[in-house]
């Protein structure tokens, strides 16, 4: 398998990464080069296997629905690029 | 002081012969002078440690204190940290002090460990030399001009050039173990789901597990005893009562105190591949592992070279997932010139993000895609199960498994830092014992022709961490190699 450059710009606008001409060559001989690695899996017949998503077998835990975390706002947005009066500010999405 | 194991720095702390203060000073001075070259800490924190000691004296001096207080250690920087600066490694949180402590940071400070700071790591975690850290490659203690393992590099090389006695760490793919061996230090990882993953920065979540540094398995036993738990804010932390693993270590040590133990060495990790220096080593250590009373015995992991095609499936696509997070719009970097909000989320994570990274986002996104996510990422989780299905069988035969934990020694800086693949591929031996979720150790086993440690990897069935550390210490109680100290520890 080998990854066209336009497939990679795809990828990468999905990833939400922003990726120039220039940087678009070289990432994806790299990313080639990884496939290869990768596409050795392709060679196992694996029918029947079931997919294992996860080293040990849990359920996943419920818990009563209450507030268990205190209001601690302030301390979290500290860490924040831009915000005004309790909310996170963006670029205008909706005109 | 500092090369003395935990429980002599206990005896020494409870004696008064020196005060945690003291003893932290001691490592303090000790980072200012030799970090400049290693670069094992992105972030030291000579107050915050200084009162952590204070508070450990008064505990000291109340007598109520535990294993570990007044204990110096370093942190990876994986792990959040209250007020403390929290990289992960990575430009893209440069400007990140945490707002809150990861569980296990938490659970070491109610332990009254002095924490000296931050250790350096591969950019979130992913690498195997430290070189795609955003602050540089921390530098490996026996040659300075080697890597020192990854992705926990900072914290193996602080424990092995004694900036600090013991330190945090996480392993993916053998990012505890590599290091270690690496370093000559002993490092482990225990079982997936006995340390709490809460603050400790994703990668990829299924594989990720916090581990353990230290000089020898008992000082490792007695930081991993402190970091396990059942944590109800990670969702795959497991519910079991904690373990004192120190505890079946201090027995006396009979004449053979391994005789029983039985050691499968699989055959695919003694075949071709293994430089012929650390076979030498790790050959050696068997023989003194029979010489204590083990038997030794061949087994199988047939599916072991499926485990870094896998691996590369299931961490990037979990990765890609985890890594979302980090848009520039509630912490972490953000672009300073972008248009409208597509163009700041493609800008601030070509920013922040560095190269290793997107490859392993952009490889996740590929492999989740519509349309290639039965042939990928089903296909990578079905020869996981036919990896852990192989340990199974392997321990059918034998109680602990061991062999080398990397294929050379340490290398060059550089040496591989424009093959990704290659670099890839020296995870080998370690890779596949996350993707069966089991824990591993390694321990120094001697020195390669260049006169760099050799590690030799124990690992164990789930919750066989008591069986890896007791095995590992009965080899240190009978041999030196991990006293060894490279020459930046006078």
């Amino acid at each position: 398998m080998s990854l066209s450059n336009e497939q990679v710009g795809h990828i990468a606008r999905l990833a939400r990464i922003a990726l120039s001409d220039t940087e678009l060559d070289a990432t994806r001989a790299k990313l080639n080069g990884i496939f290869g690695l990768i596409e050795q899996m392709q060679a196992v017949d694996t029918t029947g296997v079931e997919p294992m998503s996860h080293p040990q077998e849990l359920a996943t835990r419920l818990r009563a629905d209450v507030v268990t975390e205190t209001d601690r706002r302030d301390a979290f947005q500290q860490v924040a690029p831009q915000t005004e009066a309790g909310l996170y500010l963006v670029p205008k999405v909706i005109e | 002081m500092i090369n003395a194991s935990l429980p002599e720095l206990r005896r020494a702390l409870d004696a008064r012969q020196i005060s945690a203060v003291e003893l932290a000073s001691l490592f303090l001075d000790r980072i200012d002078a030799l970090n400049p070259e290693l670069n094992a800490f992105i972030t030291v924190d000579r107050e915050g440690a200084l009162a952590a000691a204070r508070a450990a004296d008064a505990r000291i001096a109340a007598g109520s204190a535990g294993p570990l207080t007044g204990i110096p250690l370093a942190h990876k920087d994986v792990f959040c940290t209250e007020g403390v600066l929290t990289t992960c490694g990575s430009k893209m949180l440069s400007n990140f002090v945490s707002p809150y402590d990861a569980h296990v940071v938490s659970l070491l400070k109610a332990a009254g460990t002095v924490s000296l700071g931050k250790a350096n790591m591969d950019e979130f975690a992913m690498g195997s030399s430290n070189e795609s850290s955003y602050y540089g490659p921390a530098r490996n203690p026996w040659n300075t001009q080697r890597i020192p393992g990854g992705s926990s590099g900072g914290s193996a090389a602080a424990v092995a050039a004694r900036l600090a006695p013991i330190a945090t760490g996480s392993d993916t793919g053998g990012s505890v173990r590599q290091p270690a061996a690496y370093c000559g230090i002993t490092g482990i990882k225990p079982t997936y789901g006995l340390v709490s993953r809460w603050g400790m920065i994703a990668y990829a979540s299924s594989l990720d597990q916090g581990g353990a540094f230290g000089a020898s398995a008992e000082d490792c036993a007695l930081l991993l005893a402190a970091m396990t738990g059942f944590d109800e804010r990670d969702s795959t932390s497991l519910e079991r009562p904690t373990e004192d693993y120190a505890a079946a270590l201090a027995a006396p040590a009979p004449a053979r105190p391994l005789e029983g133990l039985r050691i499968g060495l699989p055959r695919e990790f003694f075949a071709e591949g293994m430089a012929d220096d650390v076979r030498a080593a790790v050959e050696a250590a068997l023989s003194q592992y029979r010489a204590l009373g083990a038997t030794t015995v061949e087994v199988s992991l047939p599916n072991a070279r499926l485990a870094i095609p896998a691996y590369y499936v299931i961490a990037p696509a979990e990765c890609s997932s985890n890594l979302s997070r980090f848009d520039g719009v509630r912490y972490g970097h953000r672009a300073a010139d972008y248009g409208d909000l597509a163009d700041m989320y493609g800008k601030s994570r070509a920013e922040g993000f560095g190269a290793e990274v997107k490859r392993r986002i952009l490889v996740g996104t590929y492999v989740l895609s519509h349309g290639y996510y039965d042939a990928y990422y089903l296909q990578a989780q079905r020869l996981r199960r036919l990896i852990a299905q192989d340990f199974q069988a392997a321990l059918q035969h034998c109680d602990l498994i061991a062999g080398p934990t990397t294929p050379t020694t340490a290398w060059a800086l550089g040496e591989m830092a424009d093959d990704p693949v290659q670099m890839y591929l020296s995870d080998i031996y370690t890779i596949a014992v996350n993707l069966a979720g089991l824990p591993g150790l390694s321990h120094p086993a001697g020195f390669g022709a260049d006169g760099l440690p050799v590690g030799l990897q124990l690992i164990g069935d789930y919750f066989a961490e008591t069986r890896l550390l007791n095995a590992a210490h009965r080899f240190q109680q009978a041999t030196d190699w991990h006293a060894r100290r490279p020459g930046c520890v006078a």
